[in-house]
């Protein structure tokens, strides 16, 4: 009613907060501000209610005392005795541990499967389609349970025993056992550090004479042979300071003894089962995205490579795998990503990731659920963060130029 | 013609009848041949095929003709079989209804989820078929409340009053929208609210009509707890996912970014640290008075997990959409909520189902987590009560078996469903 009696004028009216679509965001954006700070707020008064009646308060003093229970895997040095921060640590490498060994499992299985299922091969073609199916659309947790049932049905230790053993070890220097798979573990004997630099050294002379051999090309147009210099320049150097030098690196083959087997480098039932099972799932969906992005690049870019006079392995390297590639990477690193969080369902065959001691033993033990979660999602969501900004900068760096 | 028929030694003068391919260019072998093994690396593959699959039918086949369906124990089981392999399936012949039902749900009333379900799926064909009668719809709207009052019992009037304050509330919305858009939704909301408070009154005093014996939220299980978990989300975190796709989208800073923090703060922890959150944390957000059963809090956190995921699927489903559909909105003269409701979202949705279905499968299948912090679902209910019972320690096969292809069945034709939609949507003739 006011804009009767007042003349219209230029300056601001209160009304213009709901009725100016200059102004109504501001309005929109303070009631919003106002509602979320409220609920906060009454979330945190809650909290803090709880806490008092409860008796507890938010501190972090917890982490630096004895944690008292054993973990059965760990990459560092670790007894009860240690504190939770370090038992954390213990986790938190366990579980960059599965996401790392995962990850390469499952791009390996997804891009045979992914390849396989386009294959003019009817059998394997079905084949692989049962297999990313299956996996496809079964919980992760049941092929979690499922694999850790099939590791307990492989032999006791004690099978590898005896005269003529029930059981043999795989090319006589892998053992799978019902209580983890042993492995041969290298040995870094004195000088061996001699044969590591050497190969480094090798692997950037190998890029240089690559990058050499492309600069050539470029410029006068003679093609140098790139298979097997590469090969030789990576190997032969090492392989010959590696006998000069009396062969450092040695081999440690794992032995049966007692009632175990000693040496090598074990791994444990629960980690071989978390692994093979996010690998099996995680190769199933990149196959997918593998098969997609193969099938995304038009036909019409083979046959144009044809029609120039590649060879189909160039076709392959040189026009359909950098489109394709561009195609699959992103969602395969997102599929890295799904790994390293379905790793956290370690908790269910008993590999002490993180999610096991911080957010198992550790939270019941002290009771600390809040920070517990809490530094649980931050671990998580660093991790992420981390992995979504390489994926950006990757986008970034392949998007198609268009000018 | 014919005097050149005398010079030469034979012409052909009639045509030859038409005869059969060569038996390598024929039929089966044909197909063989050039499917199986058209070169060498092929043949190699078959042939390695073929071990796979003669080997896994040789393994797995004396076990299921061998199975066992009409004991009461494993060590039953094993007497029987005296060392032969073969499958304890009387496993699941003996505990089906817990592991559909879970353990504490009154066998009596086993046909009550059911019904539910069969409700359901009725419920749902009109909103996955177009071709259905529109009229079905009305099925759909009100499951809902016909669910809740089968799964959990008690009186229906609690069921219908809260349908009435859904309806009253709709049509003050309709009534009071043309004063804006969000003032009809604080109208309807308002509206509803007052019928609610009202049911709520007179509801003990109508108490005796139509009562189903309550079942209590923690003695849900089973199968039906993954269902019920997937559906009550799923269907939660729509409404929920388009108001953050929106938001995500919006030209206004602060609500942009609280929609951005939530998606990405969400999508970027397991869902697992989420169910700890709702088994351990939430219970400390909320007035020490209030009681909420884990179900509900359960139900807290899937929905916020997967409506950021939803978001993320719809906000690709609005970036689709050429800009020319929103200049056309703004150029008609409609408001925000005009031009979301009538041009942009009926597209946007459209193109994004098939990103919604996946997005639901993943969430189905992760229902199953719930079993981590101790609830019954089918595979609580098998690590659990089952496999902890001394009659069936040890039946892991059958049983995991059993749960991987309930799940299969459930996602593989919904995801076979998806796909026939983007066969049905797509409007580019190839």
């Amino acid at each position: 009613m006011t804009a009767y009696t007042d003349p219209p004028k230029e300056s601001f009216q209160l009304s213009q907060l709901i009725h100016d679509t200059r102004y109504r965001s501001y309005t929109f954006q303070f009631i919003a501000l106002v509602l979320l700070l409220f609920g906060l707020g009454y979330l945190t008064m809650n909290l803090i209610t709880n806490l008092r009646v409860a008796g507890l308060s938010i501190s972090y003093g917890f982490l630096g005392q004895p944690a008292g229970y054993d973990i059965n895997q760990s990459l560092i040095e670790y007894n009860n005795q240690d504190s939770h921060l370090r038992a954390s640590i213990v986790g938190v490498l366990n579980t960059l541990l599965v996401a790392f060994l995962g990850c390469i499992t499952a791009t390996i299985l997804g891009v045979f499967a992914g390849v396989g299922r386009l294959s003019k091969n009817w059998l394997v073609a079905k084949l692989m389609s049962v297999y990313v199916e299956s996996f496809r659309n079964v919980p992760v947790l049941i092929w979690i349970l499922i694999i850790s049932t099939i590791v307990t049905v492989m032999p006791a230790p004690r099978a590898y025993r005896g005269e003529t053993p029930d059981a043999e070890m795989f090319l006589g220097i892998i053992a799978f056992t019902n209580r983890g798979i042993y492995v041969p573990k290298p040995l870094w004997l004195e000088g061996s550090w001699v044969v590591v630099t050497v190969f480094v050294l090798s692997v950037i002379g190998a890029f240089a004479y690559r990058a050499y051999a492309k600069k050539l090309l470029f410029s006068t147009g003679k093609l140098l042979p790139m298979g097997w210099p590469t090969l030789a320049i990576l190997f032969v150097p090492a392989i010959l300071v590696y006998f000069i030098m009396g062969r450092p690196i040695g081999v440690e083959i794992p032995e049966l003894g007692g009632f175990n087997f000693s040496g090598g480098i074990a791994m444990q039932r629960p980690l071989i089962a978390l692994w093979l099972a996010l690998s099996v799932y995680t190769g199933a969906f990149i196959a997918e995205n593998v098969r997609a992005g193969i099938q995304a690049i038009n036909r019409g870019q083979t046959e144009a490579a044809a029609s120039l006079g590649l060879r189909p392995g160039r076709i392959m390297s040189l026009v359909v795998l950098p489109q394709a590639l561009r195609v699959i990477i992103p969602p395969v690193i997102s599929q890295f990503l799904n790994l390293t969080k379905n790793s956290s369902l370690a908790i269910a065959v008993g590999y002490m990731d993180l999610t096991g001691t911080l957010g198992g033993i550790t939270l019941n033990q002290t009771g600390r659920a809040i920070e517990c979660v809490l530094l649980l999602m931050l671990f998580y969501l660093v991790i992420s963060l981390g992995i979504s900004a390489v994926m950006n900068t990757y986008n970034n760096r392949v998007k198609l130029k268009e000018r | 013609m014919s005097d050149m028929h005398s010079h030469l030694a034979f012409v052909r003068t009639e045509m030859l009848a038409q005869q059969e391919p060569p038996i390598k260019e024929k039929g089966i072998v044909k197909w063989a041949r050039s499917n199986l093994f058209s070169n060498w690396v092929n043949s190699v593959l078959t042939i390695v095929a073929l071990y796979v699959i003669v080997r896994l039918i040789f393994s797995a086949g004396p076990w299921f003709l061998n199975g066992i369906w009409d004991t009461s124990s494993l060590a039953q089981c094993r007497e029987i079989l005296d060392g032969a392999r073969g499958a304890c399936f009387s496993v699941l012949s003996e505990r089906w209804q817990q592991l559909l039902f879970g353990i504490a749900y009154p066998s009596d009333q086993y046909w009550r989820p059911t019904l539910a379900f069969v409700l359901m799926l009725v419920a749902a064909a009109p909103v996955l078929f177009v071709a259905l009668p529109r009229a079905m719809l009305i099925i759909t709207g009100l499951f809902p409340f016909v669910a809740y009052w089968l799964l959990w019992g008690g009186t229906i009037m609690t069921s219908v009053f809260v349908l009435i304050g859904v309806v009253v509330g709709y049509l003050v919305f309709t009534k009071a929208e043309r004063f804006g858009f969000v003032l009809g939704l604080v109208a309807g909301l308002i509206a509803a609210v007052v019928v609610w408070k009202i049911g709520g009154a007179i509801t003990p005093a109508v108490d005796g009509i139509m009562v189903l014996e309550p079942v209590a939220s923690r003695d849900m299980g089973g199968f039906m707890l993954n269902m019920m978990l997937g559906v009550v989300c799923i269907s939660l975190s729509l409404p929920i996912g388009i108001m953050l796709a929106l938001g995500r989208q919006s030209h206004m800073p602060i609500i942009k970014g609280i929609s951005v923090v939530f998606i990405e703060f969400i999508r970027g922890v397991p869902l697992i640290t989420l169910l700890f959150v709702a088994s351990v944390v939430l219970a400390y957000f909320f007035p020490p008075e209030t009681n909420m059963d884990l179900i509900l809090r359960v139900i807290i956190m899937i929905t916020m997990f997967s409506s950021a995921y939803i978001a993320e699927v719809i906000r690709g489903g609005l970036a689709a959409l050429p800009k020319g559909q929103y200049e056309a909105a703004d150029s008609l003269g409609l408001d925000y909520a005009q031009a979301m409701r009538l041009i942009i979202l009926p597209q946007a949705l459209k193109i994004s189902i098939p990103g919604i279905v996946n997005v639901a499968v993943g969430l189905f299948k992760d229902t199953t987590l719930v079993s981590v912090i101790s609830m019954f679902d089918l595979v609580g209910m098998i690590r659990g009560p089952i496999l902890a019972s001394t009659e069936w320690n040890g039946v892991y096969w059958e049983l995991y078996g059993f749960a991987a292809l309930l799940f299969f069945v459930t996602c593989y034709s919904i995801s076979q469903y998806s796909q026939w939609l983007e066969r049905q949507l797509r409007t580019d003739h190839r």
